[in-house]
């Protein structure tokens, strides 16, 4: 029987020659990534062990989240992390240079065919280089510092092809918003998502990570694309030979439990209204709702090709004086970009606040107050997640989002 | 394993995430006992209360869903739950509650079927839930044989130090 990428990545890592759906096998890891906020407990727990980690190449730990501190609870909890880093003479130590998953992706540090897991649930982000990951509690690492492996059960594979040419202002984000409300929060859960179409062909690698990283809000397991010349470039720029990567494709006769198409020249900005990244609507329903913040970056859109999005749409404009408008690049490779494309002289211009690489815009750095509202480009809109559980955070791409700043209220950006 | 007894104290619908179950405004810090004060307090403002009684947690689909962190199912063992009982399971949250020793069963129709204050016994190796109040049974998912004998020995990290503490 024909096998999925997913199942052929696993079947490497437990190295039996084939595997499938259902089957529980412990995968060899070839990457395990920490964030501060979930390392300490694995970090506490590690140290009762009393041995050495497995592989202190092969750990990333990673200060984004509470980047910089701001609160004295927090500035311990990050000397939980680097002390850790210095004691186990861990490889990879990212202090406050940018979003962990960004850092992993752009480093050249993920591959196509590695299983890599993260006490982080958007580690599905690097299924969209071709490599098994996923999100894992801070126990589990614990035990993968130990072990260096972990048990999976293989996921069911759900196929989701995208074709046709995205219109104007349309983008991987409106498509990730649109298949979350077709199948809900849960509609993924224990599964993987394997995005395919000619669309998907087309987009760049930027834009697959938007989607790989959105996955998990479907509850998916994890997702992938197939690494294809995109791919190969991508990482070749970085120093990857292309003789290093595992370019594995699902064979014809794989098994996939559904198949979803989403006609892509059909699609229309989305926006996910409060409090789930499955409740998105047409940009068109939610028009017109005034916003006192809106948030271009994160994990899911922080990249250059985001912000190039956000400049081309802001250039010349200035948002309104009762609006914050944040810039929170996903890395400083990224704020390097910005800087030499002139971008970042545009959103200083439009009065735009500029924030260091790292995790601000997830309720950190700039929370909402009762009965305020928020657009933001990040993967999250739960009730509380921002600040007040009385404020209201809406979901979109770039595109919208900063068009919406322009105006102060949400705004399609095709009409501008 | 014995069987687990208590009452359903409380009773969720779908998508209860990780920011509903750890809400960031009341994290004052990770201890246990600070993360059970502010569990799920957004949406169940007496939840910490409700369950101090020691009993169970029964939800509808999707429980647990979001974010990694493994304070969500410390903070509702912290506050008393033996177990929860969900129609489903987020994936990430299953794992997580096994691992620090939070029996976690699945069992389709359960919010449907059960009552907040109904008595309930949890038969973990078989996946049976007994409502002795509505004299019914519901058949759930059995947590696999080598994960019960992983929250008997009282989660994964007492099996990791008894694998690896003595070289
Ligand atoms: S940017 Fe937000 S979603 Fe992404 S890793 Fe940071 S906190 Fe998580």
């Amino acid at each position: 029987m024909g096998m999925t990428i997913t199942e052929k990545i696993l079947a490497r890592g437990c190295g039996a020659k084939e595997v499938h759906a259902g089957q529980i096998v412990n995968a060899k890891i070839d990457l395990a990534m920490t964030q501060d906020a979930s390392g300490p407990i694995a970090f506490n727990e590690f140290r009762e062990l009393g041995i050495p980690v497995w592989d202190k190449k092969k750990i990333f730990v990673c200060i984004d989240h509470f980047a910089p501190p701001t609160t004295l609870a927090q500035a311990d909890t990050l000397k939980i992390n680097a002390d850790f880093a210095r004691d186990y003479e861990i490889e990879h130590f990212f202090n406050i240079r940018g979003i962990s998953h960004q850092l992993i992706c752009e480093g050249g540090h993920i591959r196509p065919g590695m299983v890599a897991v993260g006490a982080d649930s958007h580690t599905t982000t690097y299924g969209a280089l071709g490599a098994f990951s996923t999100g894992i509690g801070s126990t589990e690492m614990c035990s993968v510092f130990a072990t260096g492996e972990l048990w999976f059960r293989v996921p069911e594979a759900i196929k989701v092809v995208v074709s046709g040419k995205l219109p104007e202002h349309v983008y991987s984000k409106d498509i990730i918003l649109k298949l979350l409300s077709m199948i809900q929060a849960n509609g993924a859960t224990y599964k993987t998502l394997e995005f395919c179409g000619d669309t998907i062909a087309d987009l760049s690698v930027e834009a697959r990570l938007t989607l790989c990283n959105m996955s998990v809000e479907g509850g998916a397991k994890n997702a992938i694309i197939a690494p294809d010349e995109k791919t190969i470039t991508y990482l070749e720029a970085r120093g990857i030979k292309r003789g290093d990567m595992d370019l594995f494709q699902s064979d014809s006769d794989a098994k996939y439990i559904q198949e979803i198409r989403i006609d892509a020249s059909e699609l229309v900005p989305y926006v996910a209204k409060p409090h789930s990244p499955a409740n998105g609507v047409p940009v068109g329903e939610v028009e017109g709702v005034p916003l006192q913040q809106v948030i271009i970056g994160s994990c899911t859109n922080g990249r250059t090709e985001d912000f190039k999005i956000a400049a081309g749409i802001l250039r010349g404009h200035t948002v309104p004086r009762d609006l914050k408008c944040l810039i929170t690049p996903a890395s400083n490779q990224v704020i390097a970009e910005l800087s030499q494309k002139g971008y970042l002289q545009v959103f200083a211009d439009a009065g735009c606040i500029i924030c260091n690489a790292g995790c601000n815009g997830c309720g950190i750095h700039a929370l909402v107050n009762d009965g305020e509202n928020c657009l933001s480009t990040n993967n999250r809109n739960y009730l509380g997640r921002m600040g007040s559980a009385k404020g209201s955070v809406y979901l979109s791409s770039p595109a919208t989002a900063a068009a919406s700043a322009i105006s102060g209220k949400i705004t399609d950006p095709r009409s501008r | 394993m014995e069987t687990l007894k208590g009452k359903a104290l409380t009773k969720f619908g779908s998508h209860i995430n990780t920011d509903d179950i750890n809400p960031p405004q009341y994290h004052i810090s990770s201890r246990p006992e600070d993360l059970a004060k502010g569990c799920l307090k957004n949406i169940d403002p007496d939840f910490a209360e409700k369950i101090s009684a020691g009993g169970f947690v029964i939800a509808a689909k999707n429980f647990g869903c979001g974010s990694s962190r493994e304070t969500a199912p410390i903070a509702i063992k912290a506050a008393g739950a033996k177990a929860v009982i969900a129609e489903e399971f987020a994936r990430i949250f299953y794992r997580n509650a096994i691992n620090i020793g939070l029996p976690c069963i699945e069992c389709p129709d359960i919010a449907a079927k059960t009552d907040v204050g109904d008595e309930l016994e949890v038969d973990l190796e078989y996946g049976v839930i007994y409502n002795l109040t509505k004299d019914t049974a519901h058949q759930g998912i059995p947590i696999p044989l080598y994960l019960i004998d992983q929250l008997e020995a009282g989660g994964l990290l007492p099996l990791l130090k008894l694998r690896f503490r003595q070289k």
